[in-house]
């Protein structure tokens, strides 16, 4: 009952790490893995007398990534020190940005339940990633391969309602940041992090509710059932007369529960300025619209403009959950999309699934499922033989047309060849015939799957139909 | 040899009158007969000879610097060479790599000699908050040379060195300059790359050359200068020639003296050194301007809530963990482990602008303080170039005082701190500054004057360094005993 006296109010901070060779202010590799302290110089490592030099490409991906999001792209944006010790960040502060973010005031839209929605993005701001600590009782290892590998940190308004909206915000922002090639999207190994702010208040209120922070979430399923477990705690809370207090909480997977990491009385004052090693960071319009012009079609757009051409609103959605998909789809499509959608989304993803490979791994190449589509349409071969003609094409590699020619598929369209068949058929079975004319339509399929059976699957069903019943009839 | 200029050397080299190697050994040999009382250096470069045996061999004599010895203050980092920035916290140091001054000096022909002493981390006007101990002024062992780059100012007095490189961010190479008798020049800011020199406040930071002739500053400037890709603050201006441009004449340059800057409580000898300075400057055709600079009463103030709050963050990264001073204390928590590597490693100065710079960043404290003294900033420096708009040079005392004696200030930071009441706004504008040694006190000490130009141009400056210079021939003299 309770429960639905109280809303929630859901902010979610994104952080997005940019696939750059190089980190953020060095030439430092930025790149998973490598041994520990491998991929580090005087910069990242805070020696003495080491100043930052921005990336350009880390730049360009913000701007790509502002741009995606419909962000405004400040012309002057600010790096600003963020300050705080701990041993994994070696400059005793992070550089970051504060209140001069590179994107602000943009939205990402996408559908719930079938319901469409727009969150407000807040900004977009770039940073560094800190290294990793590694703690073994008694003492801790510190790998800097991380520090400074580029980060967006994208910041929604608090605008979500539910755990289910949440979740489908961020996996929208995956399918984004992947789809305009700025980030891998990998939350297991960190490329993509979450954090969600969740408070609530009695619906009808206006004032905002104490807001709680879930940290580390590395899955889209977390999200929902972290955020979930959170709304039902403060309304426990609440109806309890416990007081929800502004602090960090980390979710427990394995217990499906959030728990109390540090409360705001320990938060630091990280005494932000800009950091005076680097100038403002002053982006043309020239540059904006290069960003621009170079940008990919976008998943919503892209998903509208494939139910144009014929499809389902679901298969739209499931050709554009990544971009190598629905670039495969548009070479496939030739002059029947909606073929084109059913044959990747039934047949080809079945199979790759089952090999465990991705699409452009694929040994049908996009082109030659158009001209296996292409020869069904024209009649050349059955909706059937082009399944055992796909497995050919699967195993092989091979063109269509040649493994039709070499195995001999064409579809019989010869009515004289297909008469033949059929006259035989119900030579052979009198019994059934007369079944048949005694009105037991029944019957029928008994008839076109022995006329199939005699022409080897070859015979075209069109005519074959057509003769069969003609003959049966007398 | 050690009388003479560093291009006399150059060019002796050149000549091969000398060989690099019997110039690197003429002045380590001085080195160790003389330092031990002044204690300019802090480390001597045992690869010194054996680099410039290298040069000889290779024997290409091209470079602007070829076979000159330089002396190094200990703020730049030099590859495999300890780099201490003279605090307990970096004194075993060694860097993985070298400033990008350095490595354009060396690029030039230069041979490191060594490195030499400052106040910790840059921070003071005396050379006496040096982690190994102070350096004594050559022209009389009782008194400072200056700071902070003492050492090197020093060193070149005692002719130890023809040519050494300072930096300053208040004043540092201009007023140990003034007080050893030596010239120094802090260029335009954006001038020189600050890469891999140890930052103090990284928007006022700027190295410079310090030498006994300005034609040596000049020379060593064009081999440090230029756009650098590792220091975004680099500026991408042209480099000029400025040893070969500066002009025999000063007719029609324009001498602005800024009232604010005669004002104050000057010391009695440092005013007859400006006054005579101007009466030689107007002999040789200048003319003088007078000029109001009021914002500059505040120069000291916001310079000093600038320095220290970028200095705490700068100084954040020495925590004990990848490199520098650890505690042998075993830590009772990770801010214990912190507390005991910081508290153990910095001296009393460096903790005292560390926590005014933390003080002043603070959240409630910000826009009072810092964002504050960032806005009379950006007027101060608009005043300044209202200024050279009625003017080309505008000259000032260095400091209020010649050198004064180790251990009478030391107590009382305030007055230190005014001691940079000249030098600091020099540096919050971005202005090129240069202190030239013009006359000695009543007690024997030197005084230099200071001259500043406006953004990138050194030039200016350079020209009436050289009249003073061939007017008062005060750099010539060297100190006794040396």
């Amino acid at each position: 009952m309770a429960f639905n006296d109280y809303e929630a109010v859901i902010g979610l901070e994104i952080h997005v790490q940019l696939q750059t060779n190089s980190k953020l202010f060095c030439s430092s590799s930025a790149h998973f893995g490598g041994g520990d302290n491998e991929h580090t110089c005087p910069n990242c490592t805070g020696q003495p007398g080491a100043l930052p030099v921005v990336n350009e490409k880390a730049v360009e991906f913000g701007i790509k990534t502002g741009l995606a999001l419909n962000c405004s792209i400040r012309k002057d944006s600010v790096f600003a020190r963020k300050q705080y010790f701990y041993p994994d960040l070696p400059r005793g502060y992070q550089i970051s940005q504060f209140d001069k973010p590179l994107c602000e005031n943009g939205y990402l839209e996408f559908t719930l339940e079938g319901a469409p929605k727009r969150v407000t993005i807040e900004r977009a701001h770039m940073e560094e990633d800190a290294g990793k600590s590694t703690h073994h009782g008694d003492y801790s290892l510190i790998n800097l391969n991380r520090a400074g590998v580029p980060l967006m940190e994208i910041v929604s308004a608090p605008e979500m309602r539910s755990a289910q909206e949440a979740a489908e915000y961020a996996r929208t922002m995956r399918k984004v940041v992947r789809y305009i090639g700025v980030c891998d999207g990998n939350l297991e190994e960190g490329s993509l992090r979450c954090d969600c702010n969740v408070s609530i208040r009695k619906r009808g209120d206006s004032k905002l509710g104490t807001k709680v922070e879930i940290k580390n979430i590395n899955s889209f399923r977390f999200i929902e059932k972290a955020i979930e477990f959170e709304i039902q705690r403060q309304i426990d809370c609440k109806e309890t007369g416990e007081p929800i207090v502004q602090e960090t909480r980390l979710y427990d997977p394995d217990k499906n529960r959030t728990f109390s990491m540090r409360t705001k009385e320990e938060a630091h004052d990280y005494r932000y300025f800009p950091d005076p090693d680097q100038l403002v960071l002053e982006i043309e319009q020239a540059q904006i619209d290069a960003v621009k012009a170079a940008m990919p079609e976008l998943p919503a757009s892209r998903a509208k403009r494939f139910v144009e051409q014929g499809l389902s609103e679901f298969d739209a959605q499931t050709l554009t959950q990544e971009l190598e998909i629905a670039d495969y789809f548009e070479r496939a499509a030739g002059k029947n999309p909606k073929a084109a959608a059913n044959w990747i989304i039934s047949e080809l993803m079945r199979e790759l699934n089952e090999s465990k490979r991705e699409i452009s791994d694929s040994p049908i190449q996009a082109e030659q499922l158009a001209q296996l589509i292409a020869l069904i349409d024209a009649g050349t071969i059955s909706g059937k033989i082009a399944k055992t003609v796909f497995a050919e094409m699967w195993s092989s590699g091979k063109n269509p047309d040649v493994i039709v020619k070499e195995k001999g598929l064409t579809q019989i369209t010869d009515t004289g060849a297909i008469e033949k068949i059929v006259d035989d058929v119900i030579a052979a079975n009198p019994a059934q015939a007369a079944e048949y004319r005694s009105g037991k339509e029944k019957v029928f399929g008994f008839f076109v799957g022995q006329a199939m059976k005699a022409s080897k699957g070859q015979a075209s069903p069109d005519v074959m139909n057509e003769i069969l019943r003609k003959k049966l009839k007398g | 040899m050690e009388q003479l200029s560093l291009l006399e050397i150059r060019d002796g080299v050149r000549a091969k009158k000398f060989t690099a190697v019997e110039v690197a050994q003429h002045f380590l040999d001085r080195i160790s007969k003389h330092d031990k009382a002044i204690n300019s250096f802090v480390t001597i470069n045992d690869r010194a000879l054996e680099e410039a045996k290298a040069f000889d061999q290779a024997g290409d004599f091209s470079g602007s610097l070829a076979g000159v010895p330089i002396a190094v203050k200990d703020l730049l980092c030099t590859d495999g060479l300890k780099t201490t920035a003279c605090s307990k916290m970096l004194a075993n140091y060694i860097p993985p790599y070298d400033a990008s001054v350095v490595t354009r000096l060396k690029k030039a022909g230069a041979i490191v000699l060594g490195k030499t002493s400052l106040d910790e981390f840059a921070m003071g006007s005396s050379n006496e908050n040096s982690f190994f101990g102070p350096v004594k002024n050559p022209w009389n062992h009782d008194f400072v040379p200056g700071g902070s780059s003492g050492g090197s100012a020093a060193a070149l007095a005692a002719r130890l060195a023809p040519g050494a490189i300072g930096t300053d961010t208040g004043g540092s190479i201009r007023q140990p300059a003034s007080f050893c008798g030596v010239f120094g020049i802090k260029p335009t800011y954006g001038r020189v790359s600050r890469y891999g020199i140890i930052s103090f406040a990284s928007s006022l930071d700027q190295a410079g050359p310090m030498a006994r002739t300005t034609k040596d500053c000049a020379i060593m400037l064009e081999a440090m200068s230029g756009k650098c890709k590792n220091d975004s603050t680099t500026s991408n201006e042209a480099v000029p020639q400025w040893s070969t441009k500066i002009r025999q004449d000063l007719k029609g340059v324009r001498i602005g003296l800024p009232r604010e800057y005669f004002s104050e409580s000057i010391d009695a000898d440092v005013t007859k050194a400006t006054l005579e300075a101007i009466t030689a400057l107007k002999a040789r055709g200048a003319m003088t301007v007078e000029i109001n600079l009021p914002l500059v009463k505040h120069a000291v103030s916001i310079y000093y809530l600038i320095a220290t709050s970028e200095a705490s963050s700068n100084l954040a990264r020495y925590d004990g963990v990848r490199f520098g001073y650890r505690s042998e204390k075993a830590p009772d928590s990770l801010d214990d482990f912190y507390a005991s590597n910081r508290g153990e490693a910095f001296g009393s100065e460096v903790k005292r602008r560390i926590m005014l710079g933390t003080y002043a960043l603070s959240s409630g404290y910000y826009d009072a303080y810092y964002s504050k003294a960032g806005q009379v900033r950006r007027l101060l420096r608009d005043e300044f170039l209202e200024a050279f708009e009625t003017c080309d040079v505008i000259l000032s005392p260095v400091a209020t005082t010649p050198a004064f004696k180790i251990g009478s200030r030391i107590s009382n930071p305030l007055e230190m701190y005014l001691n940079d009441i000249f030098t600091t706004s020099t540096n919050l504008a971005g202005l090129p500054g240069m202190s030239v040694p013009v006359r000695f006190s009543s007690t024997g000490l030197p005084i230099g004057v200071q001259l500043m130009a406006t953004h990138f141009n050194e030039q200016s400056i350079f020209d009436v360094s050289a009249a003073l210079e061939e007017d008062f021939r005060a750099g010539e003299k060297a100190p006794h005993g040396i």
